[in-house]
């Protein structure tokens, strides 16, 4: 049986990995990947937590953070799509005429 | 669900079903006469605002303490839907103008107001997040409404990314809250810190994330490297409705959960908000003068702004301050969203359809072409400075009187030293209006002119007599606790 706490300290790691992501990442959908990884992070953390509490209450806000995702998930690969087709790169790099 | 679960949430349903039945309306709506679905959602954000001011002054909680009722939530109810409206006013004959007409636009608009709504009624931190996204989502979506145009696209995009990157955060941060405490309930918690069954490590580092998250949302040093990218390249009608909305919507969630929350971490966090406040009012302001393009110039306003409200943010853990310091803040958020949508209404009048007319020497000859629009822009310039006779000036005062009383003579003396810097860039915009020739080109429509013009007199006018509108925050405020 591995200790819950194991869990807690792996999405910790989780977590930090998916900050480091979309600091380093250039490229758009790298870095969003990066950030369902910091959301999965939480719901890992959620769930471990709730099983440490003996709560429901937990495991619930994991589906509302999935389902939440989900509708991010739509809006982004959208944007990265119409982004892709007026500039034909998602690189982040390569988005720079806004400035002042 | 209840008939007091129903009341609670009145506003937010009512809202809901009108925009909903919107989309599906606007359907049939043909294309050239899309005016009328900018009035139907008038209709609803007006009627909405109807029915919150009738729950003034009730108190009540619904769907097992997860929503809440009160003074705090009306007033900033109102606010929002007073936001919307605005809104939609200024973008009616922009996104005409500028060939956006689509329906949608108004329909994401209101699903946004919904989301601020639920996020000033949200007493649950599941709430609380579900209401951020449902506000942010389609900000993003707004934000890039003009497609294929590169830089509405790419503000777009920028948003995006660093919008869920800051959600990230607040989602983690709720995680380890959880965790420490068992609950998500803000009352839950606080409860778990009195009887010492929290972790108070992990809730520590859990507020730091919360904290972190909606920095990002308001636009806080160092967390704002999104904000004038996002401000520039987004259609100006959006912007005007995202400088106000989300940033009020950010501090109504900062100041529910953390006055209500984590009034015990005070001292541990209240280096970190005075850190972020510091920053933002010397980077907003100091780089704001640099900046020769308007939209930009706003964009480092708005954060410096944000700096001055947490700067009365910073006593929130002291009780015999608490009161002053957050209804100042909400007084101040007040003063903010009628000026800076003046200014952004005036940025709207100026623009023209080829994405000129947004540099600060355009605004050259404003006040001999156009003396009244000219008249508009100084008082709101004076009001973000916090020069006499505008709001600027009594919602600055209060906060100032917030700090001092809290005992952070040192923030209150850096507030003011930053708003003399802020007089150089704001008062640049009046001298070139009057002083210099030149031959601006202004868009007049009704709509946009009366916005302009009600927001200019309100500016003045609420300044002579603050005291009602302050006393409402106040007691506001008092029904929190």
């Amino acid at each position: 049986m591995i200790p819950v706490t194991y869990y807690i300290i792996f999405s910790a790691v989780l977590f930090s990995l998916g900050t480091l992501g979309v600091l380093i990442r250039r490229n758009s959908l790298v870095i969003f990947m990066s950030i369902e990884l910091m959301l999965n992070a939480a719901n890992l953390s959620f769930v471990a937590f709730s099983r440490i509490h003996e709560s429901f209450s937990g495991q619930i806000f994991v589906f509302f953070i999935m389902a939440v995702a989900a509708a991010e998930v739509a809006v982004g690969l959208a944007l990265i799509v119409t982004i892709y087709r007026s500039r034909h790169t998602i690189d982040i790099d390569g988005m720079s005429s806004l400035k002042g | 669900m209840t008939q007091n679960d129903f009341y609670v949430l009145l506003p937010v349903i009512t809202l809901t079903i009108w925009a909903t039945l919107l989309l599906l309306v606007d359907l049939f709506i043909p294309r050239e006469r899309k005016g009328l679905t900018a009035l139907l959602a008038a209709i609803g954000l007006t009627l909405t605002l109807f029915i919150s001011l009738s729950q003034f002054g009730q108190q009540a909680t619904a769907f097992n303490n997860m929503v809440v009722l009160d003074g705090f939530s009306v007033f900033l109810t109102a606010l929002f839907l007073l936001i919307g409206l605005l809104g939609v006013t200024v973008a009616y004959s922009y996104i005409k103008r500028m060939g956006l007409e689509r329906g949608e636009y108004y329909a994401l608009l209101l699903f946004s107001v919904i989301g601020m709504i639920l996020m000033a009624q949200a007493s649950d931190l599941i709430v609380t997040f579900i209401a951020l996204e449902l506000l942010s989502i389609p900000l993003y979506v707004l934000a890039a409404i003009a497609y294929p145009k590169t830089d509405s696209e790419e503000a777009g995009i920028k948003y995006f990314l660093l919008g869920s990157f800051a959600t990230g955060f607040i989602v983690y941060g709720i995680a380890l809250i959880f965790g420490a405490t068992g609950t998500t309930s803000l009352a839950g918690i606080i409860t778990a810190i009195g009887v010492q069954t929290a972790n108070l490590g992990l809730l520590l580092i859990g507020a730091g994330l919360l904290l972190v998250g909606f920095g990002f949302k308001v636009g806080a040093v160092p967390f704002h490297m999104w904000t004038p990218d996002v401000y520039q390249g987004t259609p100006t009608s959006v912007t005007a409705f995202m400088a106000a909305g989300a940033k009020v919507a950010g501090f109504a969630a900062l100041l529910r959960v953390f006055a209500l929350a984590f009034p015990l971490l005070a001292p541990q966090l209240a280096p970190v908000l005075i850190i972020l406040s510091a920053l933002s009012m010397l980077v907003g302001n100091l780089v704001a003068i640099a900046q020769t393009d308007i939209k930009r110039m706003l964009a480092y306003s708005s954060i410096a702004q944000a700096g001055y409200i947490l700067m009365a943010f910073v006593p929130f853990g002291n009780a015999n301050v608490q009161n002053l310091s957050i209804s100042a803040a909400l007084f101040y958020l007040v003063a903010y969203t009628l000026t800076s949508f003046g200014a952004w209404g005036i940025t709207i009048a100026l623009e023209k359809t080829d994405g000129q007319g947004l540099k600060i020497d355009d605004y050259a000859g404003l006040g001999r072409k156009h003396p009244l629009l000219a008249v508009a822009m100084t008082i709101f310039m004076l009001s973000l400075t916090g020069l006499p006779p505008t709001l600027g000036l009594v919602g600055k005062i209060y906060l100032f009187r917030a700090v001092m009383a809290g005992g952070y003579y040192y923030l209150a003396v850096l507030g003011v030293l930053t708003s003399l810097i802020s007089a150089y860039y704001y008062l640049r915009v009046v001298v070139k209006m009057y002083m210099q020739d030149g031959d601006p080109q202004v868009t007049r429509e009704t709509w946009l002119d009366l916005t302009i013009g009600a927001m200019a007199v309100l500016t003045v006018i609420v300044s002579f007599v603050p005291a009602p509108l302050f006393d409402w925050a106040s007691r506001a405020v008092l029904a929190l606790f």
